[in-house]
């Protein structure tokens, strides 16, 4: 379904759980990967009858039983090889108990939520990615699209910001992104150890060395809300169309069908609006100053 | 094909954008071509600061000491200015700076150039506005990275 602000898909809520979208169903942890000091990768199998697969973007709620539920964006979409991953960062109780989890653990999923990046509205242009943080996660199953269907896509730029070279998520994986054709992938972080042979430095600071048209890009954007800004206003400034930047907006979502409240941004509401909206629909709502 | 001269080189830099030829010519009467190779330290803290350059290509790293080891605060690569301790009292280098990847620059001798923004303070000011451009740049960098917008909120 193609959304007002050019092309961000919805999920109609019912279709997503069986058992409807308050429900939890039971999924194991089949793979347990540390990504850094903070982060794992959960993949996930059903153990009741799953819920719908998830589209890039979207997140899901994780219910880590005896502790609580926190939302965590989608970090790899199923295939025939793979459950569904989610990448979690430790940051609270709810989250650090998902991060202990060990495969044969049980979880809690409902979801997937919100509207997704729409991977489509890139075909024929350049492809712009910028993560920062634990941003990158949820930008991951958008390199995959793009990777499982190169030839409808420009030139690819894969652009990652972290606090240290230890706090970089997936680095294999970025290298063998690297070596794709078209693809140009930079690292960079806030502060190094000598020997670090990748950037440091703002996340800006990369963007005027990449070779791709910025006429003819579209963007995606996930990580803090300032990084998020100042890309964004830089590209536009440098002709990117603001339709076509993507932001994920990352707000306190509870519910995540747009019955509490929690979430809400000005009219809209991110667990069901968003997470991904354009920066065109984007930038006013979060231009407005909370005193 | 004739061979770019200094002036042509700075002449490409955008970060020299703003400067008219004769100003160009001025500042390429300082400055000479230079290949660094990596590993080698083309600044070390507190020691005057009596060249600055412009990074044609390649990369070097602002390092500093910390009690853990050198930690990189800052890389430039292509098109960067590389030091402003020059023009601001007393001349010396606040950080290490190691060549990372082999580079081309383009060195200036900062005496000379010191000495010609004196003698003609419109030039003095024209240089000053590029060299302000980009302190206020990384400035604004620097305090964006010191929100630390990457570092763990406490949350779920």
């Amino acid at each position: 379904m193609t959304g007002e602000d050019g092309g961000v898909a919805t999920v109609d809520d019912r279709a997503r759980s069986p058992a409807g979208p308050m429900v939890p169903v039971r999924y194991r942890v089949t793979d347990r990967c540390v990504e850094t000091a903070d982060t794992v990768t959960l993949e996930l199998a059903p153990v009741d009858e799953p819920v719908q697969d998830p589209a890039p973007g979207q997140f899901s709620m994780l219910y880590a039983f005896g502790a609580g539920e926190v939302p965590i964006s989608i970090s790899g979409c199923p295939t025939a090889q793979h459950g569904p991953r989610h990448t979690i960062r430790a940051v609270g109780a709810t989250t650090r108990a998902l991060c202990r989890l060990e495969p044969g653990s049980m979880v809690g999923v409902r979801g997937p939520f919100g509207a997704g990046w729409p991977v489509s509205i890139a075909e024929g242009a350049d492809v712009l990615v910028v993560g920062g943080g634990i941003g990158l996660a949820p930008l991951r199953p958008v390199v995959h699209e793009v990777l499982a269907q190169r030839e409808r896509f420009g030139r690819v730029g894969v652009l990652v910001g972290a606090r240290t070279p230890a706090d970089v998520l997936y680095p294999a994986e970025l290298e063998r992104w690297r070596s794709e054709a078209g693809f140009h992938v930079d690292v960079t972080v806030d502060v190094a150890a000598r020997g670090w042979r990748g950037h440091v430095g703002l996340v800006t600071s990369l963007l005027d060395r990449l070779p791709i048209r910025r006429d003819r890009t579209t963007a995606f954007l996930c990580g803090p809300e300032i990084m998020m800004r100042i890309v964004a206003q830089d590209l536009i400034d440098s002709g990117t169309d603001p339709a076509r930047i993507l932001v994920s907006l990352e707000r306190n979502m509870h519910c995540a069908v747009r019955l509490c409240g929690h979430c809400q941004l000005g009219p809209m509401f991110v667990c069901a609006d968003g997470p991904v909206i354009s920066w065109a629909r984007a930038a006013p709502l979060l231009a407005v100053r909370r005193w | 094909m004739r061979t770019k001269t200094i002036r042509d080189l700075l002449a490409t830099q955008p970060v020299l954008a703003g400067l008219d030829d004769g100003d160009l010519d001025l500042m390429a009467g300082c400055a000479h071509n230079e290949v660094l190779e990596a590993g080698v330290f083309i600044a070390r803290e507190g020691e005057p600061a009596d060249r600055f350059f412009v990074v044609r290509a390649g990369r070097v790293g602002l390092e500093i000491h910390a009690p853990t080891g050198p930690l990189v605060i800052e890389t430039l690569g292509d098109g960067d200015l590389v030091g402003w301790s020059w023009i601001v009292p007393p001349h010396r280098w606040v950080y290490d700076v190691e060549v990372l990847e082999r580079a081309h620059v383009v060195a200036i001798d900062a005496a000379c150039l010191r000495d010609k923004c004196e003698a003609d303070p419109a030039f003095g000011y024209r240089v000053m506005k590029r060299f302000a451009q980009v302190v206020a740049e990384r400035l604004q960098a620097t305090r964006l990275r010191l929100l630390d917008l990457y570092g763990t909120g406490d949350d779920g």
